[in-house]
């Protein structure tokens, strides 16, 4: 309460300065999370591009019961939600399977890992398939084989495509992480969390630092992204 | 905790998460509109002539895209009310609303400025040469032939929308989620209202992503039959 009769006195200077000392303040704690953020970021991104190669070549396999198996996969981590991904999994985990993880690191960065990696695979999947035809029938005539096939002229083509998808989707993946916080990771928002219920008056501040800090994260991503937009346009002919 | 999977426990939460469902459903309607809305005042506020403004606007939008909606809703939910002067207590609901559909109104902003932007020059021109005042060519001429192009995208982000919607559970709107999450704590088994939470979402989802596929596939149709008129 004090705080905010304080806040309305109109005195911006006085103001001015209560905020820069509580940026000061808040700054630091905040940066504690940082490492898990980033953390689970690079290990589920990790896991995602895995995912997202091997069940996008899965799809495209011609035995069915692995193309069926990966497609059963991609839609349900597909059609249901991250947060519902990550609180199934949490319970899930040492029930179905027996086993404690160690840690709720191992099952934020599996579920973001598993879902974003579903996302992907169709990504990867589109990007192959939309190699023109021509490509394929070409190699054939020079009698590469299969995996000549894909590894020497499909697949240097299609990554190509895939490289503006993979940076929008890696952002994504950053905004995900924010949920390891509900499953008790010391994450940015999770200090964020605590400081704003030691001092409720704080909330807008520390909310506000928060959102700064994903985007400082976000914005090498974003660089990342419109610099693979950029190759994936150049010196390609349409068609 | 319970440590097995038992289908009573499971037909017995089933009705339980059933009651959050109409919450969901009526939250992503009313986000999503909202939404749609909002992409308007996006696209149109990119479109000032001012160069300075519209790099404000850009950034604006990138701020709000990329930053993760869970903190946007916790700064709607429980600071917007700290903030000397303009704040005031939102109820979970609208916070849900105002956060997921300003989130939300970012990327609808940019799927109406990719369709704005694949109209034809000459439509501009024609428009002009005819004498149409602003509202008329926007009315009459861009709008009808920019948004039913971009429909399957817009029906794809209804669908991403959906899947986003549980994130309201953390500032308590009773939604499916968050009856999965009660129903848990008052029986200590998490696992089979979560199961029926996942079962929900993929019984809702997947159809209406297949029904999309299929408009897309039609739309494409339709346009390549008047690139061929062209």
């Amino acid at each position: 309460m004090f705080n905010l009769e304080f806040y309305s006195e109109p005195k911006p200077k006085l103001e001015g300065v209560i905020i820069m000392n509580a940026i000061i303040e808040i700054f630091p704690q905040l940066a504690r999370g940082l490492h898990v953020t980033i953390t689970v970021l690079l290990a589920s991104a990790i896991l995602a591009y895995l995912m997202a190669f091997i069940a996008g070549l899965c799809r495209l396999s011609g035995n069915i019961i692995i193309r069926k198996f990966t497609g059963f996969y991609v839609e349900v981590f597909r059609g249901t939600s991250l947060i519902v991904q990550l609180f199934w999994l949490y319970y899930a985990i040492p029930m179905l399977f027996g086993i404690q993880l160690g840690s709720n690191w191992w099952t934020g960065v599996i579920a973001i890992g598993l879902n974003y990696g579903a996302y992907l695979s169709e990504v990867v999947r589109g990007s192959i398939l939309s190699v023109a035809q021509g490509q394929s029938e070409a190699a054939t005539a020079l009698n590469m084989s299969r995996f000549q096939r894909m590894r020497l002229v499909i697949f240097p083509q299609a990554v190509r495509m895939m490289l503006p998808e993979f940076g929008n989707y890696t952002i994504q993946m950053l905004k995900g992480t924010s949920l390891v916080s509900l499953i008790g990771m010391t994450d940015i928002l999770y200090y964020g969390d605590i400081l704003r219920s030691s001092n409720l008056s704080q909330a807008p501040i520390v909310y506000l630092l928060v959102l700064v800090f994903y985007f400082i994260l976000a914005l090498p991503l974003i660089w990342l992204t419109r610099k693979g937009e950029h190759i994936s346009k150049k010196g390609v002919a349409n068609g | 905790m319970n440590n097995n999977w038992s289908w009573e426990t499971f037909m017995d939460a089933l009705p339980f998460v059933l009651q959050g469902l109409w919450i969901t459903v009526s939250l992503t309607i009313t986000c999503y509109l909202f939404a749609l809305l909002l992409g308007f005042v996006w696209t149109f506020l990119r479109k000032v002539p001012n160069k300075f403004f519209n790099w404000v606007v850009t950034w604006v939008m990138e701020f709000i895209r990329s930053t993760p909606p869970l903190v946007q809703l916790f700064f709607l939910f429980y600071a917007w009310p700290m903030i000397p002067g303009i704040g005031v207590t939102l109820s979970p609901f609208t916070s849900a609303v105002l956060g997921l559909g300003i989130h939300f109104s970012t990327y609808i902003g940019e799927i109406y400025r990719s369709g704005i932007e694949s109209i034809d020059k000459g439509q501009w021109e024609a428009s002009k040469a005819l004498n149409f005042s602003t509202i008329d060519k926007w009315r009459k001429i861009i709008l009808p032939q920019a948004i039913p192009p971009t429909i399957p995208m817009l029906g794809n982000y209804f669908i991403i929308m959906f899947k986003e919607v549980p994130l309201a559970s953390t500032i308590t709107v009773a939604g499916i989620m968050l009856m999965a999450n009660s129903y848990g704590a008052q029986n200590w088994s998490y696992l089979e209202p979560l199961t029926i939470v996942g079962i929900i979402f993929l019984v809702l989802s997947y159809p209406s992503a297949v029904l999309i596929k299929k408009l897309e596939v039609k739309m494409n149709a339709r346009f390549d039959k008047n690139a061929a008129i062209k």
